[in-house]
């Protein structure tokens, strides 16, 4: 009974509901009626496109799966394009994923593409991927390696953070210098994904930053900037080999080195920029930042030389200037400058700004003009190059006028140049301007004026307005001139001008009544806004000068206010107050039927300055006290306006940055710092490295004194010499260095020597303290080498011999000093060290004669000709050759002279006295010294008899262009390991079996070249060494014998083309027998 | 360092977009429009505009905009420089770097964008090492392989990534070896209404073109290497013997490229090789004006200048001009109110000459300014500084190549103000 009611109740319900139901079912009928058309379609056209999509994508999907590559490459292909394109293609992924491991390296590199693009939405699927990059990591090749690490690297997934940890860092110890160098790049992206990894990474940045590989260090110091800029003590070990390294590094590379280097070197070297006051103009305080305080000082001292208030003030600062020591450069900090000096002849735009940007902010004022003859090469670059260009251009030449003015014509503006083009050289040019140039400038302003483009007319005016200003020769020219284009037809110029001429006018309100007078009659016919205001307020502000106009011009305006412009409207309000003020009697009705006019005005600030106006003039009992001082304020003396340059403030930004080109501090910009006041410890740069100073210097000595006439490192000296006054300088700080550092170290043990560092070397304890006075790097023991073979040269000069290179009128005491204490020091190492590099007598080898000239051609004069081998008499840069003559005929030949010679570019000859005669059947031995500028060229000359003239040639075989050069087995090796890379020439040779023997081999090859023998440890390794005879690079000859009959025949040396002459002509002289 | 690359035609359609970190929306693009908007003239976009979040940093090339988008500070030259380079090598890859042909290749440009950089950071850009990994495409290879489905990579990884030289590809081989230079003078100069020589400079640039087997070291002197006064080199030239001997000193990439540019300082008198006559007047209160150009040679070496046009943009009120002319035509177009006349060669005997009638919109006031003159012309066999090339030595290899070496002068920038 229960139950049956409990059923009857459930199936009620049950009836209820479905009515309920199907009551709402007609309610939404009755609620939605038919979808409109519109609707339709809508629903109709996304489901179309939904479906083809569907389709296109299914499409895609069957490709992928299938099993032809061609199928597969061919989807790719276009998934890529609608990457490109910024469709969605994200739904594909799993289908594209599944490629990652195909063979096909395009298949394999578009999924890459694929990967890189969407692994980020589908982070999970993207896992999938991960293993086979894994794999590859560990492939044989290193390109693909560094691949797999791009690749792995570039997928954003938070999850694999660990395993491109552990790969970064793996990769970061590979032995490819390319693998490493994507380690990197992958450091920064990890860094981006998780800056958590921070420390770890700058672990890895600190490893790679020690590499001494070129391709790794753009790549890391890319990392190290924007991972942790502000670790500049990463740098200091680096810093030396980065400068060194820097010629060698691709060109991205160079820029990112060499802005880190420019922020570097202001927290480590002091100003170079405070040495002498006398060259400070005005500018140049504003660049000096930290130091301005100061300066200003002395600028001010220095003006005002006899007032008395400051004298005993400046007394204390002179004494002061002369207790601080002369300003030295830190020989790191030349070095910088130094070696980027060359990459101002690069093609890229970025570096050469990079280095002109370099010097601006760390070389010596005077140094830093070299910068602007590339920087004007770049204006023949494209648009956007010439924008760059030209805005920091404009940021120097306000500062430093004199580096661009030798350049004033390269900045004229062509009628084609693009308005932003035309207006930074507008500004250059008004920057340059002085007292010199300025009538040629405004001529050429004449014709700018002109322009069709009203734009840059206009900017030309406000140009010849700051000139006026700025030079005031000119400025009643200008003015003039500016007066004349009032009547220009244009109206963006003449209202241009009136503003101009506003300006101009109140910076010397004398006597320019004229003038207002013509302006105002102006007010009839111009109509831009801004320049209608100047001219009312030019009256109002002169009203007393033009007593008569004044209230007539008011009387207009009164007529026109309503239809004025609000900016206009302001000013003849200003105008009616003043002339109320002036000359109540006739402009009162006026002013105050103006004043009515503008209660009502319907801007606000119209109305607002009514008000106040109002108040102000017109007397009232509300009024109170300030309109009795109307008249003060409405007719104070106004101060002029001050013409600039926009540019001015720029130089707070370091240049080349894009934070300077847009005038705000941009997002991860680096404030340059200011110089310190005392340098930081340069001794933290110092790198320990085995100690080579020493004996090169030693040797280097000893060799000078030996053969006076021989240069060695004539590739580095030149470009020394060209500064004479730098090395100086160097000099001096280097020794400054040394005393700093002695008096910091305290190391008490090396005082037996005296103050000057090339004297340690008199204390023989080789690994003791001389390694301490020595500095122990690389860099600067070529710094020292060059140092001393500058000061064996300037011995050389005092002894008599001619040496144009060096001055030595500005040698110092202390130079000379050292000078007299390495001479000291060579006399007795002469004794100590036997092993020294040298220009050794050659080794006895056959003598092998060439034919000059038959004496069937010779008409009976025969000629050959050998090479002595000895050091030429004549010039150090000459080859000496010995050339007999022999009379074959039976009778006298008389005067036996060398005539016209015909030797290519840069070739010298030295050549024999005449011969007056030659009896018949004798003959003769005579010596001539040829600088084949080491090359093979061959010197043509004519051989004359008293009668005849024969054309002979000398072609020099390369082994003879060689002098050879005496070293021992270290000193080979490191100079081996300065000269690696493209400096290397190598190849592997068979040779013959009866040449395997030592004295054989050497006696071949010392045939063959004249080369000096290094004494050698192994037995199956050969070295020569030798130095080319004009620029005395070295030529470092390697022969190592392997099984089997072959050899490595590698040859190291600076001048690569004779390198592989000789590798060339070495080659079968081992291989035959 | 470069976050994205959008390329976007000239009527505003971006039609490639690149990313190498995280997608920037296109949205980014609207502010590059705006400013384009304001500049009204496409030369005139600023190159570098800052918005909220990102900076845009833009090139402009062959009516192509490569906007790039940066997000923290960077050289802008640096972004320049590298923009120009990618348009440098479309060019070099496809023989024309328009819309239509990235469009047509847009898989070999993704390629190409991919492996230039790596996270916004330059990887390789030398064009010898990009052929090595991206094949360029041609007719012939594009039918292989649409035959065969294989592809335009190349099977082999490129070395010279990893080599000391890193513009030269590997292996090399030609059956003819051959190299060639080609000094190519362009006279900048701009020349007042008198005839008298403003400003005038020479910007010369020896382009390449080298195809030698194996590893052949050149060396390239001059007669008269003092003449250069500023010069930047391609990376592979040895800049220490440049200092040293003034001798070019390199290993070649292999194919075209240039060697070097320079300048001839305009401290030597520069060579004007063609005068302008010009009588341009127009009348006060009336709607006509006189046209009456002629040309002649000048200080030519005795070469004749050849390929003569002169251009010149007429102010705005000009409606038309009825002018005859001895040599050449002439077209003017209303529009933008450019005048081109283009002559040929000029011949001594007979100088060509174009006059007539300028006719001005009728009420408009008479044009403040005359138009200046653009000139171009050409001379064969011509360095008009005078540079020679001496001598061209090959160490390294045993064949004796093919050498050349052609001069030709042009007017660069050369503007007759009148």
């Amino acid at each position: 009974m229960e139950q049956g009611s409990l059923l009857a109740k459930i199936s009620e319900a049950s009836c209820n509901i479905r009515s309920v139901l199907e009551m709402a079912g007609s309610l939404q009928v009755t609620l939605k009626p038919e979808p409109s058309v519109e609707e339709r379609e809508l629903a109709n056209a996304a489901a179309d496109q939904y479906e083809q999509n569907l389709t296109v994508n299914e499409d895609l999907k069957q490709m992928l799966e299938s099993n032809k590559d061609s199928a597969k490459l061919d989807a790719m292909k276009r998934i890529v394009g609608m990457i490109a394109k910024g469709k969605n293609a994200s739904e594909l992924f799993p289908a594209v994923v599944k490629n990652v491991a195909s063979k096909n390296i395009e298949i394999k590199k578009l999924v890459y593409v694929y990967l890189m693009r969407y692994a980020e939405e589908q982070q999970d699927l993207a896992l999938l991927s991960i293993s086979t990059f894994q794999r590859a990591l560990k492939d044989p090749n290193q390109l693909i390696r560094a691949s797999a690490l791009r690749v792995l690297s570039s997928i954003r997934v938070p999850i694999i953070v660990p395993i491109m940890m552990l790969a970064i860092k793996e990769a970061s110890a590979d032995l490819s210098p390319y693998v490493r160098k994507n380690a990197a790049h992958a450091i920064q992206k990890l860094y981006s994904l998780d800056p958590e990894q921070k420390e770890m990474l700058i672990e890895v940045i600190e490893k790679l930053l020690k590499d001494k590989s070129t391709l790794v260090a753009g790549s890391v110091v890319m990392a190290f900037e924007e991972v942790c800029p502000d670790r500049i003590d990463l740098i200091h070990k680096n810093y030396r080999k980065l400068c060194n390294l820097l010629v060698d590094v691709e060109e991205w590379g160079q820029v990112v080195i060499i802005h880190m280097l420019t922020r570097y070197a202001r927290t480590q070297f002091v100003s170079p920029w405070k040495e002498d006051p006398a060259s400070f103009s005005a500018q140049d305080i504003s660049a000096l930042g930290m130091n301005q305080d100061c300066v200003i000082k002395d600028g001010v001292l220095e003006e005002d030389n006899e007032k008395d208030f400051y004298e005993s003030d400046e007394e204390q600062k002179e004494k002061d200037q002369k207790v601080k020591k002369p300003y030295a450069m830190d020989p790191d900090h030349r070095l910088l400058i130094r070696n980027t000096k060359p990459l101002l002849q690069s093609r890229n735009a970025a570096v050469v700004m990079a280095v002109a940007q370099l010097y601006w902010h760390l070389a010596p004022k005077s140094e830093a003009g070299i910068v602007s003859k590339s920087l004007v090469r770049l204006l023949r670059s494209n648009r956007e190059v010439q924008y760059i260009v030209l805005q920091n251009i404009a940021t120097m030449s306000i500062q430093r006028k004199g580096m661009f003015e030798p350049y004033l014509k390269s900045f004229y503006v062509r009628s084609t140049d693009p308005t932003m083009i035309k207006t930074s050289k507008l500004e250059i040019l008004t920057n340059l301007a002085n007292e010199a140039n300025i009538s040629t400038l405004l001529r050429e302003f004449q014709t700018y004026v002109k322009s069709q483009d009203k734009q840059f007319a206009a900017a030309t005016i406000q140009a010849i307005g700051r000139c006026a200003t700025n030079i005031s020769e000119v400025t009643d020219t200008c003015l003039n001139g500016l007066v004349c284009l009032l009547s220009n037809r244009d109206e963006i110029v003449v209202a241009e001008s009136v503003v101009v001429i506003k300006k101009l006018l109140q910076t010397q309100p004398a006597h320019h009544g004229e003038i207002i007078k013509h302006m105002a009659k102006l007010l009839d016919t111009i109509t831009v806004p801004v320049a209608r205001a100047s001219i009312l307020w030019l009256i109002g502000e002169y009203c007393e000068r033009v007593p008569k106009i004044a209230p007539d011009v008011l009387r207009k305006m009164a007529k026109s206010f309503t239809n004025e412009d609000d900016l206009v409207k302001l000013q003849i309000l200003n105008l009616g107050a003043k002339l109320y003020l002036t000359n109540s009697k006739q402009t009162k009705l006026l002013t105050q039927y103006i004043l009515n006019l503008g209660k009502y005005d319907q801007s606000y600030d119209i109305r607002d300055r009514t008000r106040f106006i109002r108040q102000l003039i017109v007397p009232n009992e509300k009024s109170g006290a300030l309109s009795k001082y109307a008249k003060k304020i409405f007719l104070a003396q106004k101060p002029a306006p001050l013409l600039e340059s926009p540019f001015k403030d720029r130089d707070r930004f370091q240049l080349g940055t894009l934070s300077h080109t847009l005038n705000t501090k941009a997002i991860g910009y680096l404030e340059l710092s200011n110089w310190p006041e005392v340098a930081p410890d340069p001794s933290v740069r110092n790198v320990e490295v085995i100690e080579l100073g020493k004996e090169w210097s030693v040797a280097l000595g000893k060799a000078k004194k030996e053969k006076p006439t021989e240069k060695f490192y004539s590739d580095s000296e030149e470009e020394e010499s060209a500064s004479t006054t730098d090395t100086e300088s160097e000099s001096t700080s280097e020794s400054e260095k040394e005393k700093n550092g002695k008096e910091e170290g305290s190391s008490m043990e090396n005082s037996e020597s005296s103050s000057e560092e090339l004297s340690d070397s008199e204390s023989e304890s080789k690994e003791g303290s001389a390694k301490k006075k020595f500095k122990t790097t690389e860099e600067s023991d070529s710094d020292d080498t060059e140092k001393k073979t500058k000061m064996i040269s300037k011995k050389r000069e005092s002894s008599g011999s001619s040496d144009s290179e060096s001055s030595s009128t500005e040698e110092s005491s202390s130079d000379s000093e050292s000078e007299s204490d390495s001479e000291s020091d060579a006399e007795s190492r002469k004794h100590k060290n036997a092993i020294a590099s040298k220009v050794s007598s050659p080794i006895f080898v056959p003598m092998k004669t060439h034919e000059l000239l038959h004496r069937m051609s010779g008409k009976g004069l025969a000629a050959h000709y050998h090479f002595s081998r000895q050091p030429c008499i004549y010039g150090n840069q000459m080859v000496s050759v010995q050339v007999t003559l022999t009379n074959t005929t039976d009778q006298k030949l008389e005067n036996i002279h060398v005539g016209e010679r015909k030797l290519p570019a840069g070739m010298k000859m030295h050549v024999f006295n005449p011969i007056e005669f030659l009896e018949p059947e004798e003959s003769i031995t005579v010596s001539m010294g040829i600088d084949f500028c080491d090359s093979t060229q061959t010197a043509s000359f004519q051989l004359c008899t008293k009668e005849d003239h024969f054309n002979v040639n000398i072609q020099p075989p390369v082994g003879e262009l060689l002098l050879p050069v005496t070293m021992s087995e270290k000193d080979f090796k490191t100079e081996q390991g300065m000269l690696t890379g493209m400096n290397e020439t190598s190849t592997t040779i068979t040779v013959a079996p009866q040449n395997s023997t030592r004295l054989v081999l050497l006696e071949k090859v010392v045939k063959a070249a004249n080369l000096g023998v290094v004494p050698s440890g192994q037995d199956n390794i050969h070295r020569f060494s030798a130095k080319t005879v004009h620029s005395g690079s070295l030529m470092l000859v390697t022969v190592e014998l392997k099984e089997g009959s072959t050899a490595q025949l590698i040859i190291n040396t600076e001048k690569t083309v004779i390198g592989s002459i000789l590798l060339r002509e070495l080659k079968p002289v081992l291989s035959q027998g | 360092m470069i976050h994205s690359l959008f390329l976007i035609n000239c009527s505003g359609d971006i039609f490639l977009e690149k990313h190498w970190k995280s997608v920037v929306s296109q949205s980014v693009c609207d502010y590059f429009f705006e400013a384009q908007e304001k500049a009204a003239d496409v030369e005139n976009v600023p190159p570098v505009i800052s918005t909220p979040h990102h900076y845009l940093i833009s090139i402009y090339r062959e009516k192509i905009f490569f906007v790039s988008v940066i997000q923290t500070e960077v050289p802008p030259l640096f972004v320049i420089e590298f923009l120009h380079r990618v348009a440098d090598t479309f060019q070099d890859y496809f023989g024309e770097c328009s819309e239509t042909a990235i469009k047509d290749n847009v898989v070999i440009v993704y390629e190409l964008l991919e492996e230039m950089l790596d996270n916004g950071f330059p990887l390789a850009t030398e064009s010898n090492i990009l052929k090595e990994l991206i094949k360029p495409p041609t007719i012939l290879r594009s039918v292989v392989n649409s035959i065969t489905g294989s592809s335009n990579m190349g099977e082999t990884l490129p070395t010279g990534q990893l080599s000391n030289i890193p513009w030269r590809r590997a292996v090399v081989k030609y059956t003819n070896n051959e190299a060639y230079f080609d000094v190519i003078e362009e006279i900048d100069a701009i020349i007042d209404k008198s005839g008298s020589t403003v400003f005038a400079e020479i910007q010369g640039v020896i382009d390449s073109c080298i195809k030698l087997s194996g590893m052949p070291d050149l060396s390239l002197s001059f007669m008269n290497p003092r003449l250069l006064d500023d010069v930047s080199f391609h990376p592979c030239i040895r800049f220490k013997r440049w200092e040293s001997e003034r001798v070019l000193s390199f290993i070649p990439p292999d194919g075209n490229f240039r060697l070097i540019s320079y300048r001839v300082s305009s401290q030597n008198l520069v060579a004007i090789p063609v005068y302008v006559k010009h009588i341009i007047s127009f009348k006060e209160n009336s709607s006509s004006g006189r046209f009456d150009v002629t040309i002649g040679p000048k200080q030519n070496m005795g070469k004749t200048v050849e390929g003569v046009i002169v251009t010149v943009h007429m102010p705005k009120a000009v409606l038309n001009m009825n002018l005859t002319s001895t040599q050449g035509s002439y077209t003017f177009d209303p529009v933008l109110k450019v005048l081109t006349w283009d002559i040929g060669k000029i011949t001594p005997q007979k100088l060509p000459n174009l006059k007539g009638i300028v006719n001005l919109q009728s009420g408009a006031p008479k044009p403040e300014e005359n138009p200046s003159l653009n000139v171009q012309f050409k001379i064969q066999q011509l360095a008009i500084s005078g540079l020679k090339v001496n001598r061209l030595d090959m160490f390294g290899e045993k064949y004796k190549p093919f050498k050349g070496v052609k001069y030709i002068t042009k007017a660069g920038k050369f503007q007759v103000r009148t």
